[in-house]
């Protein structure tokens, strides 16, 4: 086996871990973390029902950026929804038979690899062009978009320039799930790609890359708003006890 | 008049280029040791402050999932940059909500985690240091926590939390805001922001008696600590005192009156403002709130009523039950609190008033929302009703409303520029700096409808508004209460 193949196994292995184990720790940190007191920006859902359809909305639509600045909306949303798309196109790698909806996604593929790149771009330019995001731009800001324009790059470049042997891809992934350990091929854009994803994977639970969890647990979006109808206690206001400290 | 430039209303709203630092001088009064130690808070800078700080930050993450999640979450899109009123008036990059949640953020990355521990520059972390400590003292008193950044951010970051956290931490080490933590204080002490002991409240409350009989004719009640009534009013101390304020408290009490409920003032808990969850206190949030459930059991009241008040409406609606519940003794087929706005809203869709909007003819109105009641509450069943209830007040009692554009009212209303612990005279440039996106969404139904008064629900902006008002050429007395224009309007006596 070669030593391109041993490093490449054994840093998806580390990527992996890194991004399942980070994750779930941040998210595990979320979840139990308290909110003491009811925050929801109303107007708000009263309902739990409601606040699925709000947190749908948010998540699928992107409805407080649609109502803020209909550019980083635009932008975004596309990337977003590119990105997306991609990630379940690339389940075709890691799966046989590849699962039953991937070849109806086909035609749309064609478009993603520029929409993520469109939209990165554009996200891009606004750090440059629009005084305001470029005084809040920190370089980790643009080191995040090089490197997931990066991505896109690389992948657009072997889907329409250099063609890479995606059979055996395919075999490399598979074997890295069944700890079955299969060649990969060793084709410069695909190592960049490699390297570049293994690298977001890495950076994902340390960066604000965090945001994708992170907006499910946010209480000004997640909250019911009934706090006269039903008494909210959590954290330090669990402690309170008043039928103790009130006169009368 | 002003030793600053008074911004020139155009238009329309402008969206200005940054120009940093422009208010790195803005600073409220630092609290002397006495009136720190009235809230609980060391008197001067601690020993090994940066190390305090930076522990208490910890604490106060872990204790609240909407810090640690707004903490590790902003991807920095730039949504919120042109939302705040004060970013809009003072053109100071530091007022745009993301570069004021950085200035917190930048010293939970350095101390909480890993890319802050080990790549700093990379990601912007700071260690804390008496210059942070000194920006964050001028900029996170220059945030009214009116959370219109949170209604526009992809992930409801909310830069009220940030600041109140930020405010605690300050506290924590010594370093507090004179004018909130006095009041607090005083609160404490007396039982309201104004330190108003029972006997000037009852003189004054006897006087209100006095005009109102001289003015309709009509025995109208101000009640004072009787036990047994039906409802405890709890309102801004403002109420009692300040104009336009008390032509509110004179609304409530001639709506009680046409409605034949008995009520009462509490002088125990004689102000519904709490302005601990400004500093981000919640010992003090807790206490300063336990008066009204102790006067509440003492009164032997059956129903909580609260007054025309901002952020007061946001602790009674949102907090109250959390901090002051269960309300198990108080009569459950009533809102737990109920709005004064939800009250007359109830009696007029029953037709027990009688309402004579001619009465308000000299008038044409617009409607403030207030920040607190419109972002962080609701008023009826349905949500939204915080925006319906109050209109529907005042259009039963006048002639001619208009609202103001569309996106300066109801969620996306601005600030008065006042709110949250700035309303002092310390702030000023600051506060008719803020007011400015106001004064011009005004400005508009000014010169297109010939609105001539503004009504509004919160102690805060009725305060601001009189005092801002004229930098920006308007009368100072073009700010009323709700309740001012149903107290005109309302006829007392036997119904025709």
């Amino acid at each position: 086996m070669s030593a391109v193949t041993v490093i490449y196994t054994l840093l998806f292995y580390v990527a992996t871990a890194i991004l399942v184990i980070g994750v779930a720790r941040k998210i595990f940190i979320f979840a139990r973390t308290p909110q003491p007191l009811k925050i929801p920006t109303t107007p708000a859902p009263t309902t739990r029902l409601g606040v699925w359809a709000r947190m749908i909305r948010e998540v699928t639509v992107f409805e407080s950026l649609f109502k803020s600045n209909k550019w980083i909306w635009l932008f975004g949303w596309v990337f977003h929804l590119c990105l997306f798309a991609e990630l379940a196109w690339h389940l075709r790698y890691f799966t046989e038979p590849v699962w039953f909806f991937l070849p109806w996604m086909q035609w749309f593929i064609n478009f993603t690899g520029f929409g993520m790149i469109a939209g990165l771009a554009g996200l891009w330019a606004r750090r440059f062009l629009v005084d305001r995001v470029r005084y809040i731009s920190s370089l980790s800001d643009h080191l995040m978009l090089a490197l997931l324009v990066g991505i896109a790059a690389s992948g657009l470049s072997m889907k329409y320039l250099f063609h890479t042997d995606i059979i055996s891809l395919k075999a490399f992934f598979l074997g890295l799930m069944t700890f079955n350990w299969q060649p990969l091929p060793a084709d410069a854009p695909l190592l960049v790609h490699l390297t570049l994803v293994a690298t977001l994977m890495i950076v994902f639970p340390v960066s604000k890359l965090l945001h994708a969890p992170g907006v499910f647990f946010s209480p000004t979006r997640n909250q019911v708003d009934n706090p006269r109808e039903k008494r909210w206690v959590a954290g330090w206001s669990a402690q309170i006890d008043n039928t103790k400290t009130a006169r009368g | 008049m002003a030793n600053f430039e008074v911004p020139v209303l155009g238009e329309y709203q402008v969206l200005p280029h940054v120009h940093p630092d422009t208010m790195a001088k803005s600073k409220p009064y630092v609290a002397k040791p006495d009136i720190q130690a009235g809230v609980g808070f060391p008197g001067e800078l601690v020993p090994d402050w940066e190390n305090v700080a930076v522990k208490k930050l910890g604490d106060l993450v872990s204790q609240s999932r909407a810090l640690q999640v707004f903490l590790d979450s902003c991807v920095k899109c730039g949504a919120c940059t042109d939302k705040c009123h004060y970013y809009l008036g003072t053109s100071d990059p530091k007022n745009m909500p993301v570069a004021r949640q950085d200035l917190l953020r930048s010293v939970y990355r350095r101390y909480y985690t890993f890319a802050g521990k080990f790549f700093p520059k990379l990601v912007g972390a700071r260690d804390m240091t008496k210059d942070v400590l000194d920006e964050w003292y001028s900029y996170f008193h220059q945030c009214s926590q009116c959370r219109r950044c949170s209604v526009f951010c992809p992930y409801g970051i909310d830069t009220a939390e940030i600041s109140m956290a930020a405010r605690d931490v300050m506290d924590a080490v010594g370093v507090g805001q004179k004018y909130s933590n006095e009041i607090i204080g005083k609160v404490h002490k007396i039982g309201n922001n104004l330190g108003l002991p029972e006997p000037a409240l009852a003189d004054t409350l006897a006087g209100l008696e006095e005009d109102v009989k001289d003015e309709t004719g009509v025995d109208v009640k101000f009640p004072l600590d009787v036990k047994g009534a039906e409802v405890l009013v709890i309102t801004p101390s403002a109420d009692f005192f300040a104009e336009p304020h008390i032509d509110g408290l004179i609304g409530y009490a001639k709506v009680f009156h046409a409605a034949g409920t008995s009520w009462t003032l509490s002088s125990h808990a004689s102000e519904a403002a709490n302005f601990s969850m400004f500093i981000g206190s919640h010992e003090n949030l807790h206490r300063a709130a336990l008066r009204i459930r102790e006067a509440a059991l003492d009164l032997g009241v059956k129903r909580i009523i609260v007054g025309e008040c901002g952020h007061a409406w946001r602790v009674a609606y949102s907090f109250w039950n959390t901090l002051i519940g269960p309300f198990d003794f108080l009569d459950q087929r009533y809102p737990i609190p109920q709005h004064i706005c939800e009250f007359t809203y109830d009696l007029i869709q029953r037709g027990a008033l009688t309402l004579d909007k001619s009465a308000n003819d000299d008038k044409v109105v617009t409607f403030h929302d207030s920040c607190n009641v419109s972002r962080a509450s609701r008023m009826g069943n349905m949500p939204g009703g915080q925006f319906k209830i109050p209109r529907e007040v005042i259009k039963a009692c006048v002639n001619k409303f208009y609202d103001m554009a569309p996106d300066t009212i109801h969620e996306n209303t601005f600030c008065c520029g006042g709110g949250g612990g700035l309303l002092t005279d310390d702030l000023m440039e600051l506060r008719v700096k803020g007011a400015q996106p106001r004064m011009q969404a005004l400005k508009q139904v000014v010169d297109e409808y010939g609105v001539n008064h503004v009504a509004a629900i919160c102690a805060i902006c009725k305060s601001q508004f009189t005092k801002v008002l004229p930098y920006y050429k308007f009368p100072m007395d073009m700010i009323g209460s709700v309740h001012g224009l149903v107290s005109k309007a309302i006829r007392l006596g036997p119904k025709n």
